[in-house]
C-alpha cells in the first residue's frame, strides 16, 4: 500500500463505525468478578425460581473445571474472567407496562440505532425485542402475536411465566457442559429472547431482537431459545451493536433452536459489534454457540449470517439433523478488515435418514485481518442417503490479509453423497480499472464487487434487512482499497 | 478535443510508446492500425489512465484540460469511454445494477439529478434495443459467462448508455460475426454527431467499411509511422506492414 492509499485509509476510518456512541444512563451492576454469589445475585435480580438457580449453579460447577479452547485460528490475550461485571442494567421501575415507562434516553438510543420501539413506527410486520446490556427493554407487538398463540418475550420473563417450556427445552441443544463459553453463558446469562410458535402456526410477522452492549467492563451473555412446534414456521432476525471502547469486551451468547416435525426455523443474524479501531485496539470478543436441532421428520433449520463486526469472532451455527428427511442450511458472509479475526463456519450432523445440508460460506478479508472458515460435515452410520453440498469462497482485498479454510469430513455411512467446492479470488487491478473507467470510484467498486460476491447469501435475508446488510458490507470495507 | 504531443509511456522499464502525436477534433473518426505488440492497447490504456503505465515526457490535452492530471473515474465522467479489448467479468453484479452505478456517477459529476427508476428503465431498454442486446443480458452478471462476441456487444451497449464524447474502441470487431459487426457499426453510427469523436483500433479494414474513418493511422513500434484517409486501410490489408518503416508526423 502506498502513502496516498494510507492517507485515504486513515481519513475514512475515523467515521467507520457509526454505532460507537455510549448512552449515559444510571446503571446498576453486579460486583466485578465471578463466583457463586454472582450467580445468586443475577438469579435474584431476575426473580428466578429455585430450579433455575440450581441449573445455573450446576453449569457454573462444570465451567470451573473447563479450559478455554485454543484450537481456533485466532490470537488474543487471555480474558480475565474475574475482572468483568456479569450484570449491568439500566435502573428502572419494577415492571414496565407501556413504552411511556421506558426511560426516554433508552428509547433515544434505539432510535439512533435505527430501531424505533414505538409499534406504529416499526418496519411493517416486524416485531422487535430490544436488549441492552443484561436486560430486555421492550418487546413490541406482543398482543398481536399472542392472538396467533405465538410467545415472543424476554427469556427472563419466559422463565417465570412458561416454566414448563423452559424446563423442557433449555439446554436441550446446547447442554450446560457443551463448551467453555456455553457453560459460562449457562451460569451467568442475563437476558435474551424466547419464542414459541405453536403447532401448525405460521408466525404472522418477522421476529427480531436487537442486542446492544452499552456498559463498560461488562460482558454480555444473552440466551435465546426458539421452539417451532409441529408444522410451525418462524423467521427470526438478530442484530447487534456496541459503543467504541478501548478495552475489549466479552460477548458469549447461546442460541438454541428446536424444530419439531414438519417445522421450519429461519434464523438470520446481522452482527455488527464494534470491531475495534484500525490499529486493532478495543472491540468485542464474540464467542458464541448457536445450534439447532431438526428433531422431527421433514423439519428445516436455516442459518443466515452477515458478520461484519467484532474484534474476534468464534462462531459455528450448527444443525443436528435427527429427524428423517430434515434439512439444515448455513449461509454466511464474514467480513474482516484492519486487525479483525474471524474463525467461523458450521457443523452439520446427519443422524436421520435422507437428511440434507447445504453450506455456502463467503469470506471477505481486507487490511491485516484473518478470516477462517471451519466446517464439519458428519454423517452417522444410520443416516442412509445423507447429502451435503458445501461451497466456500474467499475474496481477498490487498495482500496483508489472510483467508483460510478448514473443512472436516467424518463419514460413517457409505451411501452419503458429499460435494465440496472452494475458491479464492482477489479484487484485482483489472476489475477496479474496468469499474473506474466506467466512472465508478474504488470505494463504490469494492462495495459492488463484494455485494456481488456475497449475493447468494444476501438473497437469503428477509428483504428489509438485505438492504441494511449491503450498506453494512460497504461501510465495513471503507478505505480497504486506495 | 484531444491533442497528444510527443507522448512517451513505459511499463516496467520498457518504453512502449515512443513519442506519439495525434490530434482529434469533434465529429471525427480516427482509426489506428498496426501490428501486434505495436502499442495500440497501451495508448488506449494510457488515455484511460491505467496505473500500470509510467507516462514519461509528452502531454495530452482533452477538452482544454490536462488529461494526465485527471484520475481514471474523472476521465470517464468527463466523457472518455474505453471499449475494452478484453472486457472484465464481475460475478454477482447484474448488468443493470452496474449501469445504474455508472450512470449515477456520471450524472452526479455533471450536476444532474439521479434518474428516476422508470426513466432509467426506459433508457436501458432503448439502448439495449439499439445494439440488439437481448434484455436477458440485463439481468445477468456483467460479462459473466458471456461469449466473446456478447462481451463486445455489451461494451457497445455500455457506451450507448454513457454517451461519451471520446470513445476509444479497442478491437471491438475481433471475435464478432458479420451480423454482430453490422450491429456494432449501426450503434456507433447512431451515436456519432458533430460533438463527439471515435478512436477505433482494429486489424481489419472490414469494420472501417461500416464505420467510415476520417483518418487512418499506422502505429508501429510505439510511433505513428503513417497517416492517410480510409483508403490506407485497404492498402495495408493488401500489403501488410513491411513497407512502412520510417515515422512521419501524424495529423
Ligand atoms: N503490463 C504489461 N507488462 C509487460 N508488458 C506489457 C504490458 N502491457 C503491454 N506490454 C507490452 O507492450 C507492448 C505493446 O502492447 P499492446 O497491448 O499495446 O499492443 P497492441 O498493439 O495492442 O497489440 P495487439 O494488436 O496484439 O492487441 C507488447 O510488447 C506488450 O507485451
Ligand atoms: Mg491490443
Amino acid at each position: 500500500m502506498n502513502g496516498q492509499e494510507e492517507d485515504l485509509l486513515s481519513e475514512i476510518t475515523g467515521s467507520d463505525y457509526k454505532y460507537g456512541f455510549t448512552t449515559n444512563i444510571e446503571q446498576e451492576f453486579a460486583p466485578i468478578g465471578l463466583d457463586e454469589s454472582t450467580i445468586h445475585f443475577i438469579s435474584q435480580k431476575k426473580n428466578e425460581p429455585e430450579w433455575m438457580l440450581q441449573w445455573r449453579l450446576n453449569a457454573f460447577a462444570k465451567w470451573k473445571k473447563m479450559q478455554e479452547p485454543e484450537w481456533a485460528n485466532v490470537q488474543y490475550p487471555r480474558v480475565d474472567y474475574q475482572s468483568i461485571s456479569y450484570y449491568a442494567a439500566p435502573k428502572k421501575k419494577d415492571k414496565l407496562q407501556s413504552l411511556d415507562e421506558v426511560d426516554p434516553t433508552l428509547i433515544d438510543t434505539f432510535n439512533k440505532l435505527g430501531i424505533p420501539l414505538e409499534e406504529q413506527k416499526i418496519l411493517a410486520g416486524v416485531a422487535v425485542d430490544a436488549v441492552i446490556d443484561s436486560v430486555s427493554i421492550k418487546t413490541t407487538f406482543k398482543e398481536k402475536l399472542a392472538e396467533a398463540g405465538v410467545i415472543f418475550c424476554a427469556i427472563s420473563e419466559a422463565i417465570r411465566e412458561h416454566p414448563e417450556l423452559i424446563k423442557k427445552y433449555l439446554g436441550m441443544v446446547v447442554p450446560a457442559n457443551d463448551n467453555f463459553f456455553a457453560s459460562l453463558n449457562s451460569a451467568v446469562f442475563s437476558d435474551g429472547s424466547f419464542v414459541y410458535v405453536p403447532k401448525n402456526t405460521r408466525c404472522p410477522m418477522e421476529l427480531s431482537t436487537y442486542f446492544r452492549i452499552n456498559a463498560q467492563n461488562t460482558g454480555q451473555f444473552e440466551r435465546t431459545l426458539i421452539i417451532a412446534d409441529e408444522g410451525a414456521y418462524v423467521s427470526y432476525l438478530e442484530g447487534c451493536t456496541a459503543p467504541m471502547r478501548d478495552e475489549n469486551q466479552l460477548h458469549a451468547a447461546v442460541v438454541e433452536l428446536v424444530a419439531l416435525k414438519d417445522a421450519e426455523i429461519k434464523y438470520s443474524t446481522v452482527q455488527n459489534w464494534y470491531p475495534g479501531d484500525k490499529n486493532g485496539k478495543g472491540g468485542i470478543y464474540n464467542f458464541v454457540t448457536k445450534r439447532g436441532i431438526c428433531k422431527g421428520a421433514n423439519s428445516k433449520i436455516s442459518w443466515t449470517q452477515v458478520e461484519t463486526g467484532s474484534a474476534i469472532t468464534w462462531k459455528y451455527p450448527s444443525v443436528l439433523l435427527t429427524g428423517d428427511n430434515s434439512i439444515g442450511e448455513f449461509y454466511s458472509v464474514a467480513v474482516t478488515n484492519h486487525h479483525q479475526q474471524a474463525d467461523t463456519g458450521t457443523k452439520m450432523i446427519h443422524v436421520g435418514r435422507n437428511t440434507k445440508s447445504r453450506i455456502v460460506s463467503k469470506g471477505i478479508s481486507a487490511g491485516k485481518s484473518q478470516n477462517s472458515y471451519r466446517g464439519l460435515v458428519k454423517v452417522m452410520n444410520r443416516a442412509d442417503g445423507a447429502r451435503n453440498y458445501s461451497q466456500c469462497d474467499s475474496l481477498l482485498i490487498g495482500d496483508a490479509c489472510g483467508a483460510h479454510t478448514f473443512p472436516y469430513l467424518e463419514i460413517d455411512n457409505q451411501t452419503a453423497n458429499i460435494e465440496h467446492e472452494a475458491s479464492t479470488s482477489k479484487i484485482g487491478e483489472d476489475i477496479l480499472f474496468y469499474c473506474n473507467q466506467r466512472g465508478i470510484d474504488n470505494e463504490e467498486a469494492t462495495a459492488m464487487i463484494v455485494n456481488g460476491f456475497s449475493r447468494e447469501v444476501l438473497d437469503m435475508l428477509p428483504m428489509e434487512f438485505a438492504v441494511e446488510a449491503k450498506k453494512l458490507l460497504a461501510i465495513s470495507l471503507e478505505g480497504s482499497v486506495g | 478535443m484531444l491533442q497528444i504531443q510527443n507522448l512517451h509511456a513505459s511499463v516496467q522499464g520498457n518504453e512502449i510508446l515512443k513519442g506519439i502525436n495525434l490530434e482529434i477534433k469533434p465529429g471525427e473518426v480516427h482509426a489506428i492500425m498496426g501490428p501486434n505488440g505495436s502499442g495500440k492497447s497501451t495508448l488506449a490504456s494510457v488515455l484511460a489512465g491505467r496505473n500500470d503505465y509510467e507516462v514519461g515526457t509528452g502531454s495530452v490535452r482533452y477538452m482544454g484540460k490536462d488529461l494526465l492530471d485527471m484520475d481514471i473515474e474523472t476521465r470517464s465522467r468527463e466523457g472518455i469511454f474505453l471499449a475494452f479489448q478484453y472486457p472484465v467479468e464481475i460475478p454477482g453484479v447484474s448488468n443493470t445494477n452496474f449501469m445504474k452505478a455508472c450512470v449515477s456517477a456520471h450524472r452526479k459529476h455533471l450536476g444532474l439529478e439521479a434518474l428516476k427508476p422508470n426513466e432509467f428503465l426506459k433508457m436501458i431498454r432503448e439502448k439495449a434495443a439499439l445494439v440488439d442486446l437481448d434484455p436477458k443480458f440485463l439481468h445477468r452478471s456483467v460479462n459473466e459467462g458471456f461469449s466473446g462476441g456478447e462481451k463486445k456487444r455489451n461494451e457497445i451497449f455500455q457506451m450507448a448508455m454513457l454517451n461519451p464524447k471520446l470513445a476509444i474502441m479497442d478491437e471491438t470487431d475481433s471475435g464478432l460475426d458479420i451480423d454482430a459487426l453490422k450491429v456494432v457499426a449501426r450503434g456507433v453510427n447512431a451515436l456519432r454527431n458533430s460533438d463527439n469523436a471515435f478512436l477505433v483500433i482494429t486489424h481489419y479494414q472490414r469494420l472501417l467499411e461500416y464505420i467510415v474513418p476520417d483518418y487512418v493511422h499506422v502505429l508501429y513500434n510505439g510511433r505513428m509511422v503513417k497517416t492517410g484517409g480510409k483508403e490506407l486501410a485497404l492498402e495495408l490489408e493488401e500489403k501488410g506492414y513491411d513497407w512502412i518503416k520510417e515515422p512521419q508526423t501524424a495529423v
